[in-house]
């Protein structure tokens, strides 16, 4: 089906936390914020991310970037044709990787550094990428900013000066200064009020087009997502239980979690009276996952065999499109 | 009844919130340029006040050999415990030297064991806790164990245990200080780093492959150095106090040097003390506005940090 | 009592002081609150959504001021000017909990962290009840169990930070509403929460209007939230109301150029790509250099002359449903 190979190969990635406790601190287990993850990130294409608090999304991205050193898996990335393991590179290989793939983050308050003007804060990097003179480097970040809605002139101002979303576009602009090919943009909008939002989001897609990105697009708003997204995967407690295309997922999801969280979403639209699936109880700590489907303790539709076997993320082949889901009570 | 009840209610805040308003609305307002910090130092009397008190002593003691008349450490013995007089303006000590001259003369060397303690104790605790904080590992947690242990012993005790270790000299009482007054400053950078390192543009230059080094130094440490200003200046002052409290103990510069401790030194006797008020007030009451002075603009500086004040 | 009017707000303005500056955050807002109905307040950060707010509770920070306009509660011994009453005298102490309960965005900030969830909503209960001691527990545990908190005897003796966010919101709502008061305050009450937890905080609020009659104001930033639980919506831009009327009619049929592109800028649901976000241009002014007439007008694609001329008047547009733009009536008729 995928004639190319994928940019971005995740397999069974592992992002654990030690937790210490008592007088000495002694390690007493770990929390698995990332429990063992399968995914390809297609070249072009918008991976959307989504989960509540605590899902692992965020650890997921940092951990695909090696900003939070992998405890498992592997993270192959494509080198023209050969595939090579981040998670094994050494430190100076990593550099040269590390300018393929960006993030974008979601503060904008903390995202820019408030003691140098925006020049000032990115010219190290862009002499790192190969601007050795100062004059090539504000000719690239003045060009980046008018990529981003901005003026040249801006570069010489401190983040202060600047609103909201003027941060976001500049920390957008900061990601694309190394000319990456994938770009992570982490809450990228959560931040920001509506009406800025929607000029972030459009931007974002204009971006895409032109450059040829691919986006790993992680966030906690469905609707966003929807609105980005080619395909999207849903994570629960570390784990992805649900992975389909935009259309596919949001007229026929298979998993009762993603049922319930597109449930819960509020619409704009008062003629729209849905019928929330109000779930019980909390997203269970993930230093004590349940057994078996960690979403059983939640799920209206359990079955016996749910709380003791995890289900395995399977794909079904639906109107010749893949969709995959970890659910026993998954159909086609 | 409320209404009247609601005028009886108003304060001098309410007055000074309807000047502003009225400003305001009459559109005399505008953005203030320049830095905020520098405008609220500069709108703090006290801060301004012991800023004035701090020059004059320092620059006075800068000029001292234009300023003084007589050799600070010439001994007249014609003229000893002579009181205040045109001549000699504190008078003069037991030896006949003038008091006035070896104040003067005796605050540079004061201000230099204290300004110069207290930078580098800075200069070391910025050092290893810029990377401590932001890098952690063994040799952080060494450190940190280190400056414990510093700080958990009785800091007079362990000054005199090194003076006797390795002698009286301006220079050696710098090298103590500084030796056990790190750790502060240490403590306080190395939390400042641990905290802007969860900052998301740290994260961003870390996603850009840049060296550890230029993160730390260069794109942090800028960000630290507010609260750790002030702490330079407090612990300038403390240094100015201790160095004080040494010499006049006796261990602190050799007595044949003046500086402010040694010639308070004169009066650790009950007889100068009671009839040769000159010979300690005088060196008493600079110490004492030199160090006010100090802690006002650490205060003023503080408070200009504080963006939760009517400006 | 159903929609009997609780709590009026007429012509307020209040105003921030800060830096030698100041701030019209709230400038000239009149609303209704109404018994058991939801009153929403809906803007983006910086309209003054907050501060309104704590105008009605008192609760505004000390370099804040109502400068004019009448907060009025009708409290059961007649009508009480709430804007008149000393911040933290007595009267508007007693008023704070028995009668107006507020609930906050952060209930880990809100909560203390250093006694039980239970001691809590005793404390409130001792000092706006006459309960006696055993009273009060049994009560303090039937509030949690309300709440939809699970094994709420154990529960009341936890302590905050053993409690998850979910779980410390509604600790937080039964705390507010220990003494049964007629009007709750949700200063956005679920930013903080997750979506399907939100689900089960909106089930709750729908509760207590229902069952108990609770005029509710409601504040937030979300329109999708707006669809869901108000019956009567505010929208607020730069201290102003600019449209305000029953949620069908401003949500289904908006007649302010500002509610018309913040809903035409978030995507909805369901829609997917087939979308397309309008995003309403340039951002939101300076609060110390505003524009001279309608807050809006230099991001508005209506704008015209006239607009800066002054804060243009409320018009009504039909009986309940008012807009404070110039081209109210024309823009209704040019859809």
């Amino acid at each position: 089906m995928a004639a190319e190979a994928p940019l971005v190969s995740i397999r069974g990635l592992e992002l654990g936390y030690p937790v210490r406790s008592g007088l000495f601190k002694r390690v007493v287990g770990s929390v698995r914020a990332v429990a063992g993850v399968d995914l390809d990130i297609r070249r072009g294409e918008t991976l959307g991310l989504v989960g509540e608090s605590g899902c692992g999304k965020t650890s997921l991205g940092k951990a695909m970037l090696q900003l939070e050193r992998p405890t498992g898996g592997e993270v192959l990335l494509d080198c023209g044709g050969a595939r090579r393991d981040l998670c094994r590179m050494r430190q100076g290989e990593l550099r040269e990787a590390r300018r393929r793939m960006q993030i974008v983050f979601q503060d904008p308050y903390s995202s820019l550094n408030p003691a140098f003007t925006i020049y000032g804060s990115l010219e190290d990097a862009m002499r790192r990428y190969g601007l050795a003179t100062r004059a090539e480097r504000r000719r690239r970040l003045g060009e980046l900013l008018e990529a981003v809605n901005m003026r040249p002139e801006h570069m010489d101002r401190y983040p202060s000066e600047f609103s909201g979303g003027q941060r976001q576009r500049i920390g957008i602009a900061r990601a694309l200064s190394a000319d990456p090919e994938l770009v992570v943009c982490d809450e990228a909008v959560s931040a920001l009020d509506v009406s800025i939002r929607a000029q972030v989001l459009n931007l974002l897609l204009k971006l895409k087009a032109e450059r040829g990105l691919t986006y790993l697009f992680i966030s906690h708003d469905l609707s966003v997502v929807e609105y980005v997204s080619d395909r999207i995967a849903v994570m629960y407690l570390g784990r992805i239980v649900e992975l389909a295309g935009t259309e596919e997922l949001y007229s026929n999801p298979l998993h009762p979690y993603t049922r319930a969280l597109l449930s819960a979403i509020p619409i704009a639209d008062p003629d729209r009276a849905r019928r929330r699936i109000v779930l019980e109880g909390d997203v269970p700590s993930p230093v004590d996952p349940p057994p078996g489907c960690p979403f059983h303790p939640r799920c209206p539709d359990r079955v016996e065999e749910c709380s003791r076997v995890p289900p395995a993320l399977r794909t079904h082949m639906i109107k010749g499109e893949a969709h995959a889901a970890a659910c026993h009570l998954a159909k086609e | 009844m409320p209404e009247r009840r609601a005028r009886a209610g108003r304060s001098r805040l309410d007055g000074k919130l309807d000047r502003i308003r009225e400003a305001e609305e009459a559109g005399l307002l505008e953005h203030a340029r320049g830095s905020r910090a520098l405008r609220k130092m500069l709108g703090n009397r006290l801060s301004l006040l012991g800023l004035a008190v701090f020059s004059a002593i320092v620059l006075s003691a800068l000029l001292a050999p234009w300023i003084c008349r007589y050799d600070p450490q010439k001994i007249d013995l014609r003229s000893v415990l002579r009181p205040p007089s045109a001549a000699h303006l504190f008078g003069t000590d037991k030896l006949g030297r003038d008091i006035f001259s070896r104040v003067l003369h005796g605050g540079r060397i004061s201000i230099l064991v204290g300004l110069g303690s207290a930078l580098g104790a800075a200069a070391i605790g910025i050092l290893l806790g810029s990377y401590g904080g932001y890098k952690g590992g063994p040799a952080d947690r060494a450190f940190l164990r280190l400056s414990e242990v510093f700080m958990a012993f009785p800091q007079i005790i362990l000054v005199l245990l090194l003076v006797s270790i390795v002698g009286q000299s301006v220079s050696n009482l710098v090298l103590i200080f500084v030796a056990t007054g790190w750790g502060s400053i240490y403590r306080m950078t190395r939390a400042r780093m641990l905290s802007i390192r969860e900052e998301e543009y740290v994260q961003a230059l870390r996603a850009f492959g840049l060296p550890d080094l230029l993160i730390c130094y260069k794109h942090m440490l800028p960000n630290a150095l507010g609260p750790i200003m002030v702490n330079i200046t407090l612990s300038t002052a403390m240094f100015i106090l201790q160095e004080a409290a040494l010499s006049f103990l006796g261990l602190g510069v050799p007595l044949e040097i003046a500086t402010w401790g040694n010639i308070l030194n004169a009066a650790n006797d009950i007889n100068v003390l009671a009839r040769y008020w000159w010979i300690w007030l005088p060196v008493g009451s600079v110490i004492s506005l030199f160090v006010l002075s100090v802690n006002f603009i650490g205060d003023g500086l503080r408070d200009s940090a504080d963006p939760s004040q009517l400006g | 009592m159903e929609g009997e009017t609780l709590v009026r707000v007429r012509n307020l303005r209040t105003y921030l002081y800060a830096n030698g500056r100041c701030n019209k955050a709230v400038n000239d807002v009149s609303f209704d609150v109404r018994a058991g109905r939801t009153l929403c307040v809906v803007g983006e950060s910086g309209c003054g959504k907050s501060v309104t707010a704590a105008s009605i509770m008192q609760l505004l920070p000390p370099l804040a001021r109502i400068e004019s306009g009448e907060i009025a509660y009708r409290s059961a011994e007649g009508e009480l000017r709430l804007d008149r009453l000393p911040r933290n005298g007595r009267a508007m102490r007693s008023l704070r909990g028995r009668d107006l309960g507020m609930i906050f965005q952060d209930p880990m900030t809100a909560l203390n962290p250093v006694y039980s969830i239970g001691f809590q909503i005793r404390e409130s209960l001792r000092y706006h009840t006459r309960l006696g001691a055993p009273a009060r527990r049994a009560k303090a545990i039937e509030l949690l169990a309300d709440m939809g908190i699970p094994l709420p005897a154990q529960r009341s003796g936890e302590y905050p930070h053993q409690l998850s966010g979910g779980m410390r919101q509604r600790a937080m709502i039964a705390m507010a509403m220990a003494c049964e008061p007629k009007v709750l305050i949700a200063d956005e009450p679920t930013t903080a929460l997750d979506v399907t937890v939100q689900a089960q905080v909106f089930d709750l609020m729908e509760r207590l209007k229902r069952e108990r009659g609770t005029a509710i104001m409601l504040i937030t930033h979300d329109m999708g939230v707006v669809a869901e639980l108000a019956d009567e919506v505010v929208v607020m831009y730069m201290g102003n109301v600019v449209e305000s009327g029953t949620v069908r009619e401003v949500l289904k049929s908006p007649a302010h150029p500002y509610t018309r592109a913040l809903l035409g800028s978030i995507p909805l649901l369901g829609r997917g790509r087939s979308q397309r976000l309008e995003p309403i241009r340039g951002s939101t002014p300076d609060p110390f250099d505003r524009p001279p007439g309608c807050q809006f007008a230099p991001r508005c694609p209506r704008q015209e002359p006239a607009c800066d001329a002054g804060l243009p008047p409320e018009v009504e547009v039909s009986a309940a449903h008012r807009v404070r733009c110039l081209f109210a009536k024309e823009g209704r008729d040019g859809r």
